[in-house]
């Protein structure tokens, strides 16, 4: 660990003895009840991370095969011997509406995030900071509609977007998607933010108001910036969970050009009896690929998102 | 006051009427709450008192005018319909056991990830990815896993030694009605249990570690650290994630609807996969919205109990 020409005071050096130099033998190496535990550790991990990755793996490997290759039961599915891209070709060049799927999914996630956190952290603000009659009832409002789900509000909502397309004709648009996920957004990001604007010292904001600034200058001028790691969370999860939703699109889009991803992959790919497994798996990667990578490289702020509201 | 000033001779100063005393100091966050409330009232709000007024009511899709029946969708619901009774035991039989195999796994899983030092965010991503993966794709993944002919877990069985020998499958995962769902409740763990690993694990970073340390001078063995320490100083993480899990559970559509639309002869239903064939299926908003507000009494309590534990701030310490 603690390497011989490299001088490290103190710390990490100071648990063992430290090694003369030069010397290769190494005093007091790790102990074997702590290897042991460590194996175990390890070990025990290894189904929780197996099991965790094993539909996704399939997803991928599956979709690399040729048909003649997923219809062969004597080899191991597990593994793919003839690396074809032929699935995302058939995708992209066969199907006319994959395109169309993606885009509407990707602009739907992007105006809804900005609409649900723009509207959300004003919200948050208001609840965090401000003391005005029915400040308490709001939140408590603002709770419960969060944890109302879409299963209760679908039905009526066809009604309330049939009311709407007699004046504006948004049916089987993706602006029914763009009005009707902010329902659960807003809450959402409105109770993550407010926990975020609470650890805020009120005194910085103070102080701009002493220098002149009025409430929104010192809202966007100093808070913001400070809530950054909230807000970046916010837009994480709301762009997350509009691109995962699946119940409000599968009801209120019926044409096939205006579906998002994880809807029409479902109703337009499987297609009679026989299934299409390979273009099948190579959709369902395609359309997990953006978000698992978004993932990957904001990591830490899903972990302290999840952890700060707890979501669903 | 008024009274000293008055024997002075001063007139007593009018008293003035703020709008701060009516309304609290901070007017303005009127302002701040009103986008947020106006889409809340239209797109919420109003749809639930709509969804109230369709189970009351003999609304279906493309009809020209609804009657108001009172509780009749309710008195049939509960009466007559053999697929709300099954459906209720399903939903009961999913929820307990997804959510009691998440608690135990996830305490376990967590209390792993404690101890793991090297590789620590590969493992903790690793693990997380079922919860930000879009649920539908990611079950269409499992459905090949279950289908019938292409299934790699009956391939698994019948080509790997031992299993192979042990003469297993092939099952029909999604056609036989227990192991249906059991496959549900199964792909719900999958994506359930990152949640409560993560939240238990900062549930867990949060005990004091001058507890354990206390326990190991007066000599506490491992399991007594853990009934003693451990599990009582997570309870109130394990509370809140309990009753949030046990809401979505309670509500889940995507699984069921993806795997196998609440088949085979029902046995997979919930009241979300359940009211959505009514609803827009039969096309009997009445009676399906009816069937999805049987969810709501649940809901309200969950959220009452939640509420109270909220407040109590204790649990949000932990971040």
């Amino acid at each position: 660990m603690s390497s011989p020409d490299i001088a490290l005071p103190a710390a990490p050096v100071a648990r063992r003895a430290a090694p003369a130099a030069g010397s290769k033998v190494r005093i007091n190496p790790t102990p074997p009840w702590q290897k042991r535990k460590r194996l175990a550790t390890y070990a025990g991990v290894l189904p929780y991370v197996a099991f965790a990755v094993f539909p996704l793996y399939l997803m991928a490997v599956t979709s690399f095969k040729t048909t003649a290759e997923i219809n062969d039961f004597s080899q191991s599915p597990f593994w793919v011997s003839g690396v074809t891209l032929s699935n995302y070709v058939y995708l992209a060049e066969k199907t006319n509406y994959f395109e169309s799927w993606m885009l509407n999914t990707i602009i739907v996630s992007v105006v809804t995030t900005l609409i649900s956190v723009s509207v959300g952290s004003l919200a948050a603000y208001a609840l965090a900071r401000l003391r005005f009659r029915g400040v308490e009832m709001f939140g408590v409002a603002v709770f419960i509609t969060y944890l109302v789900p879409q299963t209760l509000l679908f039905l009526p909502l066809v009604d309330v977007i049939n009311w709407i397309d007699q004046f504006i004709p948004i049916r089987d648009t993706y602006w029914v998607l763009i009005i009707t996920y902010p329902t659960f957004l807003i809450p959402f990001v409105t109770w993550l933010l407010m926990g975020y604007f609470r650890t805020i010292p009120y005194e910085v904001e103070e102080c701009a108001y002493v220098d002149g600034c009025g409430r929104l200058r010192a809202l966007f001028r100093i808070v913001m910036p400070m809530a950054m790691p909230g807000l970046i969370c916010a837009v994480l999860f709301s762009f997350t969970l509009s691109w995962n939703e699946f119940l409000y699109s599968l009801v209120f889009i019926q044409d096939q050009f205006a579906k998002t991803l994880s809807v029409g992959v479902f109703t337009e790919l499987i297609r009679g009896d026989i299934y299409y497994w390979g273009s099948l798996m190579a959709a369902c990667f395609a359309g997990t690929i953006p978000i698992v990578v978004l993932y990957a490289f904001f990591m830490d702020y899903y972990t302290s998102g999840l952890t700060a509201g707890a979501i669903k | 006051m008024a009274v000293t000033t008055e024997a002075i001779g001063i007139p007593a100063p009018r008293v003035r009427r703020r709008w701060s005393d009516l309304f609290g100091p901070d007017i303005d966050g009127y302002g701040f709450i009103l986008p947020a409330a106006i889409i809340m009232i239209c797109l919420v709000v109003y749809p639930f008192c709509l969804a109230v007024y369709f189970s009351m009511s003999d609304a279906w899709i493309g009809a020209e005018n609804t009657h108001f029946i009172g509780l009749e969708n309710f008195i049939y619901i509960l009466t007559e319909d053999d697929i709300f009774r099954q459906t209720v035991r399903n939903t009961i039989l999913f929820a307990v056991f997804s959510v009691l195999f998440k608690v135990i796994f996830g305490i376990a899983g967590a209390l792993l990830l404690m101890h793991v030092t090297k590789l620590k965010r590969l493992i903790r991503g690793a693990i997380l990815i079922p919860f930000v993966a879009p649920t539908a794709l990611t079950t269409l993944g499992w459905w090949l896993i279950f289908d019938p002919t292409y299934s790699q877990l009956n391939w698994f069985l019948q080509n790997v030694w031992p299993f192979s020998a042990m003469g297993l499958g092939p099952y029909q995962y999604l056609g036989d009605p227990n192991l249906a769902l059991a496959s549900v409740i199964f792909v719900n763990i999958w994506r359930g249990l990152p949640f409560f690993i993560i939240t238990i694990f900062a549930g867990l970073m949060a005990i004091p570690p001058s507890l354990y340390e206390a326990a190991d001078i007066d000599g506490a063995t491992g399991s007594q650290k853990f009934w003693r320490i451990t599990l009582p100083l997570l309870r109130p993480v394990l509370a809140v994630i309990i009753l949030f899990s046990t809401i979505f559970t309670l509500a889940d559509f995507n699984i069921v609807f993806v795997l196998t639309r609440g088949g085979p002869m029902n046995s997979t239903h919930l009241f979300a996969t359940y009211s959505f064939m009514t609803g827009i299926g039969n096309r009997e908003i009445g009676l399906g919205a009816a069937i999805s507000l049987f969810l709501f009494p649940l809901l309200f309590i969950i959220v009452i109990i939640q509420l109270r534990l909220v407040r109590k701030d204790a649990v949000y310490e932990l971040s």
